[in-house]
Parts: C-alpha cells; sequence; structure tokens
C-alpha cells in the first residue's frame, strides 16, 4: 500500500509571514502553571501516573553538522506497545525558518514543548528583532533545557536535538526530559539510535557534499527502520544552512529497501521461494 | 464454554510475542488459503526478513505455526516426522481433520509445560470440501468455516478478514483477499511484516507466491 505522504510536507510560508503570524496574538505571559494534582505524596504519585500516560513512541531520529550545514533525519512510525498508530508522524518540529526540532519519546510532550519555545524564541526576537539578529541556537536550546529542568521528576519524557543556523553558523545541541544539554557534532536519539549511529559514523566526514550528507541522513534511517521494529514509515531529511532548513527527502522506507537491496542474492528476503523447505 | 487455565493466563503473553508472527488461513470454493509473513525478530530487533511460518505436510495440507519460533522450528519437524510414519503404516496421505486430532493431541501431550505456538491448519478433504481450524498452545480445537488467525497481529488481521471474507471464493479471488487481509494487517504490527507468502490450495495444484511490502 502507498502511503500518503502530503502531511510530512512542510507549510510553505516567508519569514516575515511568519513573524507578523507569531507576534500576533501574544500575551505577556508564558505557560500558565499547570493543576497538580491533589495528593499528599505527588513525587510517587506522578512515578505512577506517568506509566499510564506514556504512550511513549519508538523512533530513530539523527542530526549532523557538516561543511554544507546541518543535516536532520527521521522515520515517521508512532507505536503503542507493539501496535503501529501512525505511520505518518511528523517528528521534525519546525519551530522557525532558521530552527528545527525533532521529537522522541512522548509525543505529547514534544510537540507541546517545542511549540512552547516556539514562542519563547518569537519573544526574544520581539526585541532582538531590534539588533537585527535572531536568536542563535545556544540561546534557544538552553530555554528548552531550563523548561525541562524545572519539570524534572514529573514524569516528562523527551529525547530532542535543536538544530539551526545563526551568527555562530551551523548548530546542534541535544536536550533531554532530564534536564541534560549536550552540543555535539553528531547525535542520534530513540530506540533506532545505535543503528543509526552506526551507519552514521561509518559515513560520516567533516567535508563530505551536501547530496553525500542528505544520502548518509536518510540510509542511516533506513537502516535503523530496517533493524528496529519500532521504527518505519517513511525517512525525511532535512537541510539547514545560512538561509535557513529546507525539506530535501522525505521517502517510504519500503520503497528504499528495494532501491539499496535490488539485488536477491545480496538480501534473500527479495525473492523467498514459497516452497523452499 | 471454553475456559483457560489459570496458570496459562498467569503465563507471560510476551513469550508468544517474542519473535513476532501473523498468519490467515481462509476457506473458498474448493479452494483454502493459508499465508505468513516473513519477520523474524527478537523482539523490537529484526534478525531476519525471509523467515516463513507456513509449513507444507503434503500436497493438500499445510501448517501455520505461529509463536515463539524455536518452538515452532521444533513442531514443525515433528509434524513431518509423524506424517511420515502415517504414511508408513496407512499408505495414504493423512486428512486435514485426522491430523488435527494429531496436532491436538500431541499439544496436550505437554499441558503442563507447553509448546508456546498456536496452529492454524488449513486443507483440502479427499472431496476436496476445505478444511480450517485454529488452536491455542494446548491443542483446543478451533473450527471455521471462512478464516483461521494466529500471531502477534491477530487483533488487526480480525477486523479485516471479518469485512474482505465472502463465501464461494475462486482461487485467484480467495488469494486476492487473503493477500490484502495479511498486508493491511500486518502492517499495523511492528512485530510482524516484511513481506508474506501465500499458498491457495486446489485439488489439482498449489499456487504459492512471494509478497512484497512496500510500507515496512
Amino acid at each position: 500500500m502507498q502511503l500518503d505522504l502530503s502531511m510530512l510536507e512542510p507549510v510553505t510560508r516567508n519569514a516575515k509571514q511568519t513573524q507578523e503570524a507569531c507576534l500576533t496574538g501574544i500575551s505577556g505571559e508564558g505557560i500558565d502553571a499547570f493543576p497538580l494534582p491533589a495528593v499528599a505524596d505527588l513525587d510517587s504519585f506522578e512515578k505512577e501516573v506517568v506509566e499510564y500516560v506514556k504512550p511513549s513512541h519508538g523512533t530513530t531520529t539523527l542530526g549532523f553538522i557538516f561543511q554544507g550545514g546541518v543535516i536532520v533525519a527521521v522515520d515517521s512510525r508512532a507505536s503503542q506497545g507493539s501496535y503501529i498508530s501512525s505511520q505518518t508522524v511528523k517528528k521534525v518540529i519546525e519551530i522557525n525558518p532558521f530552527l528545527l526540532g525533532t521529537m522522541a519519546g512522548g509525543a505529547a510532550d514534544c510537540q507541546f514543548w517545542e511549540r512552547n519555545l516556539g514562542r519563547q524564541v518569537v519573544w526574544c526576537r520581539l526585541y532582538e528583532l531590534n539588533n537585527g539578529k535572531r536568536i542563535t541556537v545556544r540561546g534557544a536550546s538552553k530555554l528548552l533545557a531550563n523548561t525541562m529542568f524545572s519539570y524534572r521528576g514529573m514524569g516528562l519524557s523527551m529525547g530532542t536535538m535543536v538544530a539551526g543556523w545563526d551568527v555562530a553558523g551551523p548548530g546542534l545541541y541535544y536536550v533531554d526530559s532530564d534536564g541534560q544539554r549536550t552540543k555535539g557534532q553528531r547525535f542520534s536519539v530513540g530506540s533506532g539510535s545505535l543503528y543509526a549511529y552506526g551507519v552514521l559514523d561509518a559515513g560520516y566526514s567533516w567535508d563530505m557534499s551536501v547530496e553525500d550528507a542528505v544520502e548518509l541522513g536518510q540510509r542511516a534511517i533506513y537502516h535503523a527502520t530496517a533493524r528496529d521494529a519500532a521504527s518505519g514509515g517513511t525517512a525525511s531529511v532535512y537541510h539547514v544552512t545560512e538561509a535557513g532548513w529546507t525539506k530535501v527527502r522525505g521517502e517510504s522506507v519500503g520503497e528504499l529497501h528495494y532501491k539499496y537491496y535490488p539485488d536477491p542474492l545480496v538480501r534473500s528476503s527479495i525473492a523467498v521461494d514459497p516452497l523452499a523447505t | 464454554m471454553v475456559v483457560t487455565p489459570d496458570h496459562l493466563t498467569l503465563q507471560p503473553r510476551v513469550i508468544f510475542e517474542y519473535n513476532g508472527s501473523a498468519i490467515i488461513a481462509m476457506a473458498g470454493k474448493e479452494c483454502v488459503a493459508i499465508a505468513s509473513d516473513l519477520r523474524f525478530g527478537v523482539q523490537l530487533q529484526t534478525l531476519a526478513t525471509d523467515h516463513k511460518k507456513v509449513y507444507k505436510i503434503h500436497d493438500q495440507l499445510f501448517l501455520g505455526l505461529s509463536g515463539l519460533a524455536s518452538d515452532a522450528e521444533t513442531l514443525s519437524q515433528r509434524f513431518k516426522f509423524k506424517h511420515t510414519l502415517y504414511k508408513l503404516r496407512e499408505e495414504r496421505d493423512i486428512k486435514p481433520s485426522a491430523f488435527a486430532q494429531l496436532v491436538s493431541a500431541t499439544l496436550y501431550e505437554k499441558r503442563f509445560g507447553p509448546y508456546f505456538c498456536q496452529p492454524v491448519i488449513a486443507g483440502l478433504e479427499p472431496d476436496g470440501t476445505p478444511y480450517l481450524c485454529g488452536m491455542d498452545s494446548i491443542g483446543a480445537i478451533e473450527t471455521a468455516k471462512d478464516f483461521m488467525i494466529a500471531g502477534t497481529a491477530s487483533d488487526a488481521l480480525l477486523g479485516i478478514c471479518e469485512s474482505l471474507w465472502r463465501p464461494d471464493m475462486g482461487p485467484e479471488e480467495l488469494f486476492e483477499v487473503t493477500a490484502e487481509a495479511l498486508l493491511s494487517g500486518q502492517g499495523r504490527d511492528c512485530l510482524a511484516g516484511w513481506g508474506a507468502v501465500v499458498y491457495v490450495i486446489t485439488k489439482d495444484q498449489i499456487i504459492a507466491r512471494q509478497l512484497k511490502e512496500r510500507t515496512v
């Protein structure tokens, strides 16, 4: 069955429109405090309840910096246990035309807090517009990490990469719900990350061309989806440059399987003899 | 009413879901189909994608074994062995309905330490009528006139089989329906998939085909 991938396409908008849209209807406050359950021991209650509200999906996401900018690549499967709840999840969150966030762990946590980051970033930009410069990836990732740290122990589940371009050039940070924030050149997050790292580390070099880098990102995601049953769907690849991000690939990994391994001698599963014992 | 014994319900369900599998059998007009996925994994890690779960007993009888792959391997060998002995003694192929009793008895032998497999049997009786049945891991037979399912994808397979199955399908139509149902069902299961094999058994031939899956 062919997947309808149209919902994974980026919403086309130019930077000016985005700014205007973002700046209208924003109140001065940040997120209002979430009401807490009225229990005596909140810590142990949250520990227990987290098991019920954790539809965490298996995922493979990766990001790396190279000579030509930043590559961000993700799969698109959402699973609850062994049930595949969707094959067309958008795991790259387009924070603004220069910032991307990736999604691993709890879908709601990632979606909400990265959208929230988008709002905070706009706030910073309100005054930064006066100075004619955008927020740095370093700054944005720290905003998110600080939010995560303030909710530490409350059961949030999120492993994300914040990638983008700023005055300092390309930027890539890993931020998770424990409050960890790490700057790096190469990251992979999710249940399929070890498989992706294998391909990524073997194929990476700083000097690689944009075309090779995009291909490497796609291939690493494909191989992760092939081995990890909780990852799958499509392999989407984003490229970030000085001019902002663009989505460059978005192919079904089923198609990629036959593209990468058309030879039945290399992959016997391409041509199984049903009657052979 | 069939009651599953307490110690079986308490047995970790995970052992049946350790390797992952999806099996469908469907009845048509003087033909039956049986199909399985091709994935073999250890929990979420996919190790092979050419692992068939349907075994041919003879030209008119196929056996599908879902569940723990190592037990399926053992059982398939035991049943082939038992059928060979049967043939030597009786000088004919075993009838599907008789084979079902043999499988049931074999599984019940291990009543208190069962094989972690759920078999599906599909075949044609000597008069050409389809025979279809499934079993739990200790041999409780459940016969069906329409279709039988087993494996980790069984929840997803049930609904699509209910809606696609029609009475008196011919071999080609039966192939299409079985293939479509299996691919749709296993498409919703992490632990099953990576293509499939489909067998349609008619009075005078076996149609055996591999299916490629585009959304793995």
